[in-house]
């Protein structure tokens, strides 16, 4: 590990420089400068991705795909760019195979409801894991009690990691989707989601990965994670809030009944039957949040400019700063150990709640998350309250780190 | 003394704090010392939820007074308790019922009142307020 944390540059990436390109990370909290490590919940938003939304706002705002008159398509054009930058970003077949989504929740509700209305029996399994995102629990909650399925569960050991010795069993007849998250959003951990997809797909089972904490840290590859759905959210990869994408399969998408009806999904209409309009546009009823698409091209534009293996490079050094000047403070123990990790670190410190620790970090102008992080049952497991959860971004600095390990010295002298 | 001279005790304390440390060690010291709620009242039926921290609260009513006991697994939500149990318990019904709670916003921690902290406080004061509406129900 280098460590000459003085001169904040990783790889090719000068962090000091990129800083600037983000105007809230200059702003001051409490009168003094915000260290924001609260990254998993979502990211601060460059100069590139807010210009885009004024600059949509500004000059050329319209409804897309209905209108004739020149805004119109220009609106049309620069929505549809955004779903081309996606579509090669993901690196996906077929840019048709991109779903615009109000995010990650809703495009797993999207995928649970109307995969499972079509493919889901009494009976039959749905397959997630003990780490998983209250949003990626509850959807195929709702839709197993609705069709009489199971919800099954591939447990964790005390690392944090999934017992993929049980996936085999679990993977029975029954399952008709798995669906797990790549990154878990409390633990950090990278789940071995090509070993899952292999598995699955040797008994021909669709899997959705949720992959919310994880296209923001490293490359992610369609064709080659061979995954049939990816869901995202535009604003944790630097995006703007209230949009994100779902991937899928062409064969897949083509198969499931729309999710909602309206205007914009259709291609005719009669009060005796309506014929539902091709793909992308079958599943994106309504009016799309165009501005949010936009922004989230010019997102992927920024992280393209940037590099996501830059990006990957700068996170892996500050995770293993972070562990090892953490690791350092007594009485902290790490919620989730698993040697594959991003984005985050779950952490308890004594026998200190973490409310009264984020409160009191928060008072030092750290920003930190505190909480079950809507994973209630994995805190459950581990028979904990919550955790404290600090979280990173490539802009992130190794003086920030140690900002949060001055913070937790002095919450701990002020709670003993 | 009555509740607003309760609270107005506690804003001119507050007023000799310089900074947010003064302040948050001394609501951590009212946390501890606190006395605990009885074992017997920590049910799931006196506690109230808050997403980040929870709150046990317990009111006995008294020669026509209510006294309240409370807990808080956190230790600044339990100081948070702490205060508003000292302001509002001992007295009747109708004064619980028709008190007006301004000192927390005025000591500068109106945030934690706030339902998106999510921490139990904004619930249990609504909840004391309920016990006198209740109690003085009963009494009628």
């Amino acid at each position: 590990m280098t460590s000459n944390h003085t001169i904040p540059v990783a790889g090719t990436l000068d962090i000091l420089r990129a800083r600037i390109d983000f105007p809230l990370l200059q702003e001051l909290v409490y009168g003094k400068p915000l260290v924001y490590l609260d990254n998993a919940a979502t990211t601060q938003k460059p100069l590139q991705v807010i210009e885009a939304l004024e600059h949509y706002y500004k000059t050329y705002n319209s409804n897309v795909h209905r209108g004739v008159h020149f805004l119109s398509q220009i609106a049309t054009e620069a929505y549809e760019i955004a779903r081309r930058k996606i579509a090669k970003f993901i690196n996906a077949a077929h840019e048709y195979e991109v779903i615009f989504t109000k995010g990650t929740t809703n495009g797993i509700n999207l995928v649970a409801s109307s995969f499972g209305r079509h493919f889901l029996k009494e009976g039959d399994e749905v397959l997630i894991s003990a780490m998983e995102h209250h949003s990626n629990i509850v959807p195929w909650q709702m839709i197993c009690e609705e069709k009489g399925a199971q919800l099954k569960v591939i447990p964790i050991d005390q690392d944090g990691v999934l017992k993929m010795e049980l996936l085999d069993e679990l993977l029975t007849d029954k399952v008709k989707i798995v669906a797990v998250t790549y990154v878990s959003n409390t633990l950090g951990t990278v789940n071995p989601i090509r070993e899952i997809i292999q598995k699955a797909h040797a008994k021909s089972i669709p899997v959705l990965i949720d992959g919310a904490q994880a296209i923001q840290h490293m490359p992610v590859d369609m064709q080659e994670l061979d995954a049939d759905f990816f869901v995202c959210s535009g604003h944790k990869m630097y995006g703007p809030t209230g949009i994100g994408f779902l991937y899928g399969k062409e064969k897949w998408l083509n198969a499931m009944p729309p999710f909602e009806g309206g205007g914009d999904m259709i291609k005719t209409v009669t009060f005796e039957k309506t014929v539902y309009n091709e793909l992308p546009f079958k599943f994106e009823a309504g009016t799309p949040d165009i501005s949010g698409a936009i922004g989230l091209g010019a997102a992927v534009d920024y992280i393209n400019q940037t590099g996501i293996r830059n990006i990957e490079t700068a996170e892996h050094e500050l995770m293993q700063y972070a562990l090892d000047k953490l690791s350092g403070i007594e009485g902290l123990r790490f919620v989730g150990n698993a040697k594959e990790r991003a984005g985050g670190i779950s952490f308890l410190v004594g026998d200190i709640h973490p409310y009264d620790l984020g409160e009191l970090l928060d008072k030092q102008s750290i920003a930190v998350r505190t909480g079950h992080h809507c994973t209630q049952p994995l805190m459950d497991f581990f028979g904990i309250p919550g955790t404290v959860r600090a979280s990173f971004a490539f802009y992130n600095t190794k003086e920030e780190i140690d900002a949060l390990v001055k913070g937790i010295e002095f919450a701990k002298r002020m709670l003993a | 003394m009555t509740i607003n001279e309760q609270q107005d005790q506690i804003i001119e304390d507050f007023s000799f704090f310089s900074d947010w440390t003064d302040k948050y060690e001394y609501i951590i010291q009212l946390g501890k010392d606190l006395p605990l709620i009885d074992e017997q009242y920590k049910t799931d039926d006196n506690l109230i939820r808050g997403c980040q921290s929870k709150v046990w609260l317990h009111a006995d009513l008294k020669d026509g007074k209510i006294y309240f006991t409370a807990d808080s697994d956190a230790l600044i939500t339990k100081g948070l308790v702490s205060m508003m149990v000292s302001v509002l318990s001992g007295y009747t019904p109708k004064e619980i019922a028709d008190s007006d709670i301004y000192f927390i916003d005025k000591v500068g921690l109106s945030s934690h009142l706030s339902p998106t902290r999510s921490n139990g406080l904004l619930s249990m004061l609504k909840q004391m307020k309920m016990y006198g509406v209740a109690f003085q129900a009963k009494q009628n």
